[in-house]
């Protein structure tokens, strides 16, 4: 018990920032870089993969509908090989382990993220789009000026709980040599090699407070966004002054 | 780059047999770990239900856990950390007994178990509460009103998120590739290292894993229509 502070103490700058100031930037900074970049990347292409999937057109929807179903069947791992093979024989020249690693959580998170921005699209009410198009709006005007911000404004939690697997998708990364906090402790493990339990009880307990934090975050954030919603609805609605509210909308 | 041949990879027969071991691994694993992690998610539940404080907070410790750290690590964990703990009748018996395939299957079923549990309970939650007051109005017990009223209806509600948690159990299962299981993606690269083929090895573990992946979907698709409950909302 007393070592895992200790392995705490001599190595904590290598799981922080990797050997960054002699090497590449790593550990945990590095991790929180990867994903921060993959869902701000990923975020663009999932809104219009989702436009897509739902789009009136049948050539826009079948070929976007089997590359989230081919995403979603296909492990991490794999499309990470394929990412690591195919990228450099399309664009002529080797790529770094991290930008393999970017691309691939962005097409692997796009596609999930697509699911996400579908399903908020779809809950809102379709007196929405309806209204809208009667004020003459087209589709894509329907989309852009009406329907994507509430849409996507009520995501943002489950956007959270995305941002949060793809800090946990981050650690395949180990795989392909990435420097990132799996990496890092891999060489501490490789290092002291006589207390492995020690090492990846730390690195464990790393992820779990950073991903507890922003779980916690998220389900503030999903509150505080109900409740909104509901102050909104009932505060718009005329009929609603009549009655007494149903809930207390801000306690 | 050689013209695209798959025939080339699947009718040499070091390499059709790399192959075939490498998914019947996959299987392994991937049924093994669903069957470990089904059994604790239930035991999981039924602990949760019995409503003690302490229980609970230790059962939703647990689910927390599993969740929010990546699986890889887990796995890591187990094979590198735990199994150094362990004693040394047990690491010798494990190891002469294919000790990556059973630890995998352990941290893969655990962790799979946090969610499965949670898809369980959401599906019990979902169901209003005068289900379970009607039920023992009319007379039946805790275990009846359970057995007849609440759990057909939670199972049916629980299926669409357990089939989900199901096809990323399987697709996780390549993650024991990282501790030096055979399964099918390290049985691919492994093709690829050897054959240069690597646009042929890839595609056919990715259509391997497709398809499995969407037989499972498929399966689960048929079961939530053939056991609707008729009128239902």
């Amino acid at each position: 018990m007393f070592s895992i502070f200790e392995i705490l103490r001599d190595n904590w700058l290598l799981l922080l920032v990797g050997q960054y100031p002699n090497g590449p930037l790593g550990g945990i900074v590095a991790t929180l870089i990867l994903s921060v970049l993959g869902i701000v990347l990923a975020f663009p292409l999932s809104v219009l993969l989702a436009l897509a999937r739902l789009s009136p057109w049948k050539l826009l929807r079948v070929p976007a509908t089997v590359l989230v179903y081919i995403v979603r069947g296909v492990p991490l791992l794999m499309v990470i090989l394929w990412v690591y093979f195919l990228v450099p024989i399309l664009i002529g020249r080797d790529v770094s382990g991290f930008t393999t690693m970017l691309c691939t959580l962005v097409i692997y998170e796009g596609a999930y993220l697509s699911e996400v921005v579908r399903a908020g699209i779809q809950s809102l009410p379709k007196g929405q789009s309806e209204a809208a198009r009667a004020l003459g709006h087209s589709h894509l005007g329907t989309m852009f000026y009406v329907i994507l911000p509430q849409a996507l404004y009520n995501m943002l939690p489950s956007m959270l709980s995305q941002f949060i697997s793809t800090i946990k998708e981050t650690t395949l990364g180990y795989v392909i040599n990435v420097q990132e906090l799996t990496f890092a402790a891999n060489q501490i493990n490789n290092q002291l090699l006589t207390k492995p339990f020690q090492v990846f009880f730390i690195l464990a307990m790393t992820y779990y407070v950073v991903c507890f934090s922003l779980t916690r975050l998220a389900l503030w954030l999903e509150r505080r966004i109900a409740l909104k919603r509901l102050g909104t609805a009932v505060r718009q609605d005329p009929g609603a002054s009549d009655l007494p509210p149903a809930v207390a909308t801000h306690p | 780059m050689k013209e695209f041949d798959l025939l080339a990879i699947l009718l040499k027969p070091e390499f059709g047999l790399m192959l075939l071991h490498g998914i019947e691994a996959t299987l392994q694993i991937a049924a093994g770990s669903w069957l470990l992690a089904m059994a604790i998610a239930i035991v999981l539940l039924v602990v949760r239900l019995t409503g003690q404080p302490i229980a609970e907070r230790a059962v939703a410790a647990y689910v927390s856990y599993h969740r929010n750290v990546p699986t890889l690590v887990q796995l890591m964990l187990w094979y590198f950390g735990i199994f150094s703990l362990l004693p040394d009748a047990l690491q010798a018996w494990l190891s002469e007994h294919n000790a990556e395939t059973l630890l995998s299957i352990v941290a893969l079923g655990l962790c799979q178990a946090a969610y499965f549990s949670e898809d369980m309970r959401s599906g019990l939650r979902s169901i209003p509460a005068g289900q379970a007051e009607a039920a023992r109005a009319l007379g039946h017990g805790y275990i009846g009103s359970m057995r007849h009223v609440m759990l057909p209806q939670a199972i049916r509600n629980a299926v669409p998120a357990l089939v989900n948690h199901s096809v990323s159990l399987f697709k996780n299962s390549s993650l024991a590739m990282a501790i030096g299981v055979a399964e099918l993606t390290h049985a691919v690269k492994e093709i690829e290292s050897q054959s240069f083929r690597t646009f042929e090895a890839y595609s056919a573990a990715t259509v391997l894993y497709l398809a499995f992946s969407l037989l499972i979907m498929a399966v689960g698709a048929w079961v939530a229509r053939r056991y609707r409950i008729v009128g239902a909302r």
